[in-house]
């Protein structure tokens, strides 16, 4: 049925599905669509980053209004972000128009940053905030979908790679700008969200004008999109081989991955240099995240991206271990830094191109969408939990007992995906 | 294929102009605002000011001038005699302040590519006499009469579950020592040591004469105890519900806080005394959400800042009877975080 599967899969269509192949000779072409979507994070991403850096500071500080509810409404966010992100994934699969649905979210975030010139209070900043955190949950899928019909099949992890390094570039530029401005201008928020508003503008224009709604080959026509049913999308995923267990694998992973937070907090407890410049920490983070994005793409495409993905989780062991040794100082915190940077560099675009390459075309924003919902949902459940282990046992504890369960869950993770290959998707739809 | 290749350029064009555009745009509102900025920092202030000088001889108000122009952000001082006169505005530029007749504790934000937070004991000339790095926003600060202990609390960023999410910290410093985090302290709620995740401290206040004893808030699995501390024991004692950010009366005998009628999310505070001694609440007059460690004028009358809604950034302290019937009235204008010293 998927007979096009082939034009984007490559070797895929191969009979011996060459995932783990040795480089397959096509040389590397980046397509200008992918160049441009990452430019389009990028600047987004400048735009949001630089506002979330200082909004904590101008709502106590400067607004002196109260904050403890604003972690209560991340929360919500983060779980409806989850949820719009499967519905624009299977907006974008629906419509064939990937392009458009992320122009919505991209759009709804910017319309979202025009409030903050005008915001008043708590529930103004909430209902902002709310916005942006919907359009990146929107804009998310359909974009990933776009990067990975644009890629050649060959180099997708390395492509993702490029998008994920500049998309980086502009997370760590963004509190940068931010701070900036706020050193010339102390009292300067405002200008801060209009320079944010200007990115956002910039990113919004960029799609629409320049990136070309490119639609995956092979689209299934309107009237089968029309026969498919609403919810058929997330239970079907796991019928198919190869991504139910990409999803439950990730589910698995997502559930012993404990948020950066509590790393950042073990090692300011321990270093006065992580006090001192617990803001760094982020920023580090990230741009170990972007130097290592693309030799990590290129080396999931080389050595396949489940080993990729598998071998990010135990960097991010050895973060846990390295953070919970009792040797402290400089050397710990910039190990764990670039632990944890390489495991996103290894897991976040890896993901993506693991799930787009394991969905049929006509589902991939709904392939990669559930892949990266199946990780949020899981890793929020990870960090309440790890909350109440932190308190129970202390953190070097808590640390060690999450290292040994990731560790027992890479080993369970290695047997799921044993003889996981692109070839069981042809097989399955052929 | 022209006529693609026409849309093209089209396109190219417009995506310039806008970019030229927003860019430009952005560009010139801050360069507007850095001269604003310059302007207000060179301009006179718009309240009677005088230069800096040592604290007062007592009775006098600390606070943090919030008056546009020179010596905004400033610590400043005024007799408590007249309150809305020239007031003696420091260098020292403070977030929160509160202090005794020989010294001050200021809290600030060290702006900068790395924003960092720090805590500072400043003798009488406003002299820095330690200093110390804080883990988040500053929220409260309170000194023991004495001047021996120190309070302090933040808003932590990425402490909770969500990284955006925030929770606080509160350490009690004593003179010359490390800061201890009250969250390692046992607390304790109808004799059970409570152990539970999300635990929160907050807004220290130190019972006048003892060297032992303070009255804090803990909160925990939507719970909120005003709970009494002891620093030799390490251990916080539940002693009353729904008590937030307490202040103890110069006597001795009442708690002012701030009281929530208006649920986890949508907080209304109302300003409320406890009278330590028969348990007795009186929940006072004053119809908008204060936000803020309550401080006693004298012990009858309370003192609490309030946000400026129509100028951003500023605030107003404002003063309010403890008999119910009690109106709130304008204390300072242009002003927050204030002590009184007597």
């Amino acid at each position: 049925m998927y007979i096009s599967l082939s034009d984007r899969g490559g070797k895929r269509a191969k009979p011996q599905g060459m995932e783990t192949a040795l480089p397959s000779g096509v040389s590397f072409r980046l397509s200008p669509v992918i160049i441009w979507l990452g430019i389009v994070s990028m600047v987004t991403d400048v735009s949001s980053e630089s506002v979330t850096a200082i909004l904590p500071l101008y709502v106590t500080g400067f607004l002196g209004l109260s904050t403890i509810a604003f972690g209560f409404i991340d929360g919500i966010n983060q779980g409806a972000s989850a949820i719009v992100r499967i519905a624009a994934g299977w907006a974008a699969d629906r419509s064939g128009h990937p392009k458009r649905i992320a122009l919505a979210g991209y759009g709804l975030s910017m319309v979202a940053r025009i409030g903050f010139l005008f915001a008043g209070g708590f529930w103004a900043i909430a209902a902002i905030v709310t916005g942006d955190r919907i359009g990146k949950g929107i804009r998310t899928a359909p974009r990933d979908a776009l990067i990975s019909v644009s890629a050649q099949p060959e180099h997708l992890a390395r492509s993702f790679g490029v998008h994920r390094m500049l998309d980086n570039i502009g997370a760590a530029a963004g509190p940068l700008i931010a701070f900036f401005v706020l050193l010339m201008i102390p009292n300067g928020f405002s200008t801060v969200f209009v320079v944010s508003l200007a990115f956002a503008v910039i990113g919004v224009a960029v799609l629409g004008l320049i990136v070309p709604d490119v639609r995956a080959d092979g689209l299934p026509d309107a009237a089968e999109r029309e026969g498919r049913r609403l919810f058929a999308f997330s239970w079907s995923h796991l019928k198919e081989p190869g991504l139910g267990k990409v999803l439950i694998a990730a589910g698995l992973l997502g559930l012993v991955t404990i948020g950066d937070g509590f790393i950042y907090l073990v090692l300011q407890a321990r270093d006065s240099f992580a006090v001192q410049w617990f803001p760094l920490l982020f920023v580090g983070t990230n741009v170990v995240f972007l130097a290592f994005a693309v030799p990590l793409g290129r080396l999931a495409d080389r050595l396949g991206k489940i080993p990729v993905f598998v071998g990010g989780h135990v960097a991010l062991l050895a973060t846990y271990l390295l953070a919970a040794s009792p040797i402290g100082g400089l050397g710990t915190t910039v190990g764990c830094l670039v632990l944890l940077g390489a495991f996103y560099a290894a897991t976040d675009g890896v993901l993506a191109a693991l799930a787009s390459q394991l969905t049929p075309p006509g589902k991939l924003a709904t392939g990669i969408a559930s892949a990266q919902t199946v990780v949020a949902l899981t890793r929020m459940i990870a960090s309440a939990g790890f909350g109440v282990l932190w308190y129970a046992v202390g953190a070097s504890a808590a640390m060690l007992i999450a290292g040994a369960l990731l560790g027992c869950v890479v080993v369970a993770v290695i047997f799921i995906l044993r003889g996981t290959s692109p070839a069981n998707v042809v097989d399955a739809d052929a | 294929m022209s006529e693609a290749l026409g849309l093209g350029k089209v396109r190219w064009g417009l995506l310039l102009a806008v970019t030229a555009l927003v860019l430009a745009g952005a560009g010139i509102y801050a360069v507007g605002a850095y001269q604003r900025f310059e302007e207000s920092r060179s301009a006179a202030s718009t309240v009677g000011v005088t230069a800096a000088q040592p604290l007062p001889s007592v009775p006098f108000v600390l606070f943090r001038n919030t008056a546009s122009g020179q010596g905004y952000g400033h610590a400043a001082t005024v007799p408590l005699s007249a309150p809305a006169g020239t007031r003696s505005v420091s260098e020292r530029e403070c977030d929160r302040v509160y202090g005794t007749k020989e010294s001050s504790v200021c809290l600030k934000t060290n702006r900068g590519l790395v924003t960092a937070f720090e805590a500072s004991l400043l003798n009488r000339d406003w002299e820095p006499q330690s200093s110390w790095p804080i883990k988040g926003i500053p929220s409260r600060t309170r000194i023991s009469p004495d001047g021996s202990l120190i309070a302090t609390t933040v808003f932590v960023t990425g402490h909770s579950y969500a990284t955006a999410g925030f929770s606080t910290a509160t350490e009690i410093t004593q003179s010359g020592g490390t800061p201890e985090n009250l969250e390692d302290y046992a607390l304790l709620v109808n004799g059970q040591r409570l152990v539970a995740t999300d635990r929160n401290i907050w807004g220290v206040t130190f019972v006048p004469g003892q060297k032992d004893a303070f009255y804090a808030t803990a909160a925990s699995s939507g719970r909120i105890w005003l709970v009494r501390g002891s620093i030799s024991a390490k251990t916080l004692t539940a002693v009353h519900d729904n008590v937030e950010c307490p202040s103890i009366s110069p006597d001795g005998t009442k708690i002012a806080f701030k009281k929530n009628d208006g649920g986890a999310l949508a907080a209304h505070w109302k300003v409320a005394v406890l009278d330590l001694a028969t348990g007795q609440e009186t929940v006072l007059s004053e119809k908008r959400s204060v936000d803020d460690q309550i401080e006693w004028l004298d012990n009858q009358n309370l003192l609490y800042g309030l946000a400026d809604e129509a100028v951003e950034g500023d605030s107003n302290i404002w003063q309010l009877g403890t008999n119910p019937g009690s109106q709130p009235a304008m204390f300072i204008a242009h002003a927050w975080s204030p002590s009184v010293i007597r």
